[in-house]
């Protein structure tokens, strides 16, 4: 497509423009955790050396470390959780023949339209009943099954020739068989955007570890940062920036690595035939 | 052996059933065609032998045992798809040697079958590319490798070449009929295209609509087709099948039938003759429509004398035959097919 150079100008100047302003209180918030505190309370936002303080400080004397490492964890947990468990249930609903699939399957779509928050109540008296409040279980064991990612699978493994299902049985390769060795090759690409989204939903979660979770064992970081705002007396918020910088850091790496699979896993489909 | 009895399928109860008692025995060895225009119920019964769709009427017997009720695996057979079946994410000795691991057949022997395979398909050379890296007639190869590879006596193949190019279906097809005499292995194939059944049947059963029209070698099937429908069907152009042979005496083309003068008759392309060839040959007077040079052949378009129907004739050699003009034909009468009103085969005179 061609587009004249004015209208290309001016198009540019609205995404650069746009973009800035979207991604101001990010640069505000690296340029301040470079900044020692007296500096921020002073204002002396431009005059003051840059200083690694906070840093250092965020992992030496705040559990930020341990919160982390909560948080990989229970994401970790929940990622591989949703992957097994959505994969088996998109696997019976493309490839198992039972009475009622259809019926089911909209049943399990239509929980989709629940928000969270109605099951908040039920999901924490089943997990108290259960004694897994304040580990890591209550923190993980609520999403293994999601609608969400059942219905993405299904939708992958729908892809799969019908011929090679058939093929398999003749040839009697098991159901297990098919789907390790068949199905998942098969639909990497979806696997690997399940796994991508699961664990930046399950890193990002505000509401449920805050109500799950009380001690800094299994304190996620989202819960962590908040608590960092609030023992101090005199709000440190160069430390608080500097650790929501390092929180950041590993959601980045995870888009990142899997927006590069994505672009492999699309040219993958573009050259088969 | 295979025996279908009366098999039947029906998906519906208030409908009619779409295969409608198919009865016959495969030879073991045999090269098994069943062919039949899309539609016909060939792929169905196919799909009923390998287990892959449930029988609903008579008795499917395979080396003497029922399979009625015994899923696909138990029924020690083969099958060759379409679109070949291939696992994208394995190479090509994977994808062969897929089903032998799944059965726990000891390595050793995988090995010795694979490499057997691959030399016989000839792809020995390509066992560690991916599907994707092989062209449409060597992924074909793989598919039939990994169906040698099995051990079944019986493959099934279903319409294996159509999504091949005309040039390379051509070659493949000797591949496969000489790889099944050369293994002495049973093949039920299905095809829609008459070619393929005419060379590579050993017998042919030709469908429509789920009703068996005739079993028998391809040169039984084309000197004595059962009905029109067969005879129609084999034969290119088709025969040119004609009703109401009563008329013709007035239209001074004389047919001494052997029948009830309300018979059809039937006449291959290939039979007309510019000069005749015997005294009782049947002498036609064909207005020529168009005449167009194939190669080696001559086709003409046109109607007899005071008839309605198109009527096809080649005739071989390279005839420069005029247009719009009427010529005479010589039909000798030992090429004529007789059918009754209903289709059916009355006899072949001189057969």
């Amino acid at each position: 497509m061609i587009i004249p150079i004015r209208e290309k100008l001016w198009r540019y100047t609205l995404l650069i423009g746009l973009s800035v302003l979207i991604f101001a209180p990010v640069l505000v918030g690296i340029w301040v955790s470079f900044l020692p505190n007296t500096a921020i309370l002073n204002g002396q936002y431009f005059s003051a050396a840059l200083t690694l303080g906070n840093y250092t400080q965020a992992l030496t004397q705040t559990p930020i470390l341990r919160y982390l490492f909560n948080s990989f964890v229970v994401a970790g947990l929940v990622m591989v959780g949703q992957v097994i468990f959505s994969a088996l249930a998109a696997y019976a609903f493309v490839f198992l023949p039972f009475k009622g699939k259809n019926v089911i399957f909209y049943a399990f779509i239509a929980t989709m339209m629940l928000p969270f928050e109605s099951q908040l109540i039920p999901n924490f008296q089943t997990l108290r009943w259960l004694g897994f409040l304040n580990h890591y279980a209550a923190l993980a064991l609520p999403f293994f099954a999601t609608a969400f990612g059942t219905f993405l699978l299904r939708q992958a493994f729908m892809q799969v020739p019908m011929a090679l299902r058939e093929s398999a049985m003749v040839e009697g390769i098991g159901h297990g068989q098919f789907l390790y060795r068949a199905v998942l090759p098969y639909a990497k690409t979806s696997l690997l955007t399940l796994a991508a989204y699961s664990f930046l939903t399950t890193w990002n979660m505000y509401l449920w570890p805050l109500i799950t979770s009380y001690s800094d064992n299994v304190r996620t970081v989202q819960i962590g940062l908040r608590q960092l705002q609030a023992t101090e007396a005199v709000n440190s918020w160069g430390l608080i920036m500097a650790s929501a910088i390092l929180m950041m850091i590993p959601s980045l790496v995870v888009l990142f690595l899997s927006q590069k699979a994505f672009k492999s896993g699309l040219i993958d489909g573009a050259v088969k035939s | 052996m295979i025996e279908l009895k009366q098999l039947q399928k029906v998906y519906d109860q208030q409908q009619d059933a779409v295969i409608k008692e198919v009865t016959v025995n495969i030879l073991p060895g045999e090269f098994f065609v069943m062919v039949g225009p899309s539609g016909s119920g060939k792929s169905t019964i196919l799909r009923m032998i390998a287990g892959l769709e449930p029988i609903t009427g008579g008795d499917l017997i395979i080396a003497g045992e029922r399979m009625n009720d015994l899923p696909p695996k138990a029924r020690h057979l083969s099958m060759v798809f379409q679109n070949y079946a291939l696992y994208p994410n394995m190479t090509v000795s994977e994808n062969i040697t897929f089903g032998l691991k799944a059965r726990k057949v000891a390595s050793a022997t995988q090995l010795q079958r694979l490499s057997d395979a691959l030399a016989l398909v000839g792809l020995t050379d390509y066992a560690y590319r991916y599907p994707r890296e092989l062209s449409g007639g060597q992924r074909q190869r793989v598919a039939l490798a990994r169906s040698i590879v099995s051990g079944a006596e019986i493959i099934l193949m279903d319409e294996p070449l159509s999504n091949l190019d005309a040039q390379l279906r051509e070659s493949v097809r000797y591949e496969i009929k000489a790889l099944q005499r050369k293994l002495g292995i049973t093949v039920v194939y299905v095809t829609h295209d008459q070619t393929e059944a005419m060379t590579m049947g050993d017998r042919v059963m030709i469908l429509n609509d789920g009703v068996v029209q005739q079993i028998g070698t391809p040169m039984q099937l084309y000197e004595l087709p059962a009905n029109t429908f067969v005879a129609k069907f084999f034969g290119t152009p088709q025969m040119n099948v004609l009703t109401a042979v009563t008329d013709w005496k007035n239209q001074g083309v004389a047919i001494d039938t052997p029948f009830d003068p309300d018979a059809m008759v039937g006449i291959r392309p290939e039979a007309a003759r510019l000069n005749p060839e015997n005294a009782d040959d049947m002498a036609i007077e064909f207005w020529v429509a168009t005449a167009t040079q194939i190669g080696s052949e001559t086709l003409l378009f046109g109607t007899i004398n005071g008839r309605e129907e198109t009527l096809q004739f080649k005739i071989s050699g390279h005839l420069d035959v005029p247009a719009e003009q009427f010529i005479t034909l010589y039909i000798p009468r030992n090429a004529l097919h007789y059918f009754d009103l209903n289709g059916n085969m009355l006899a072949k005179v001189g057969v």
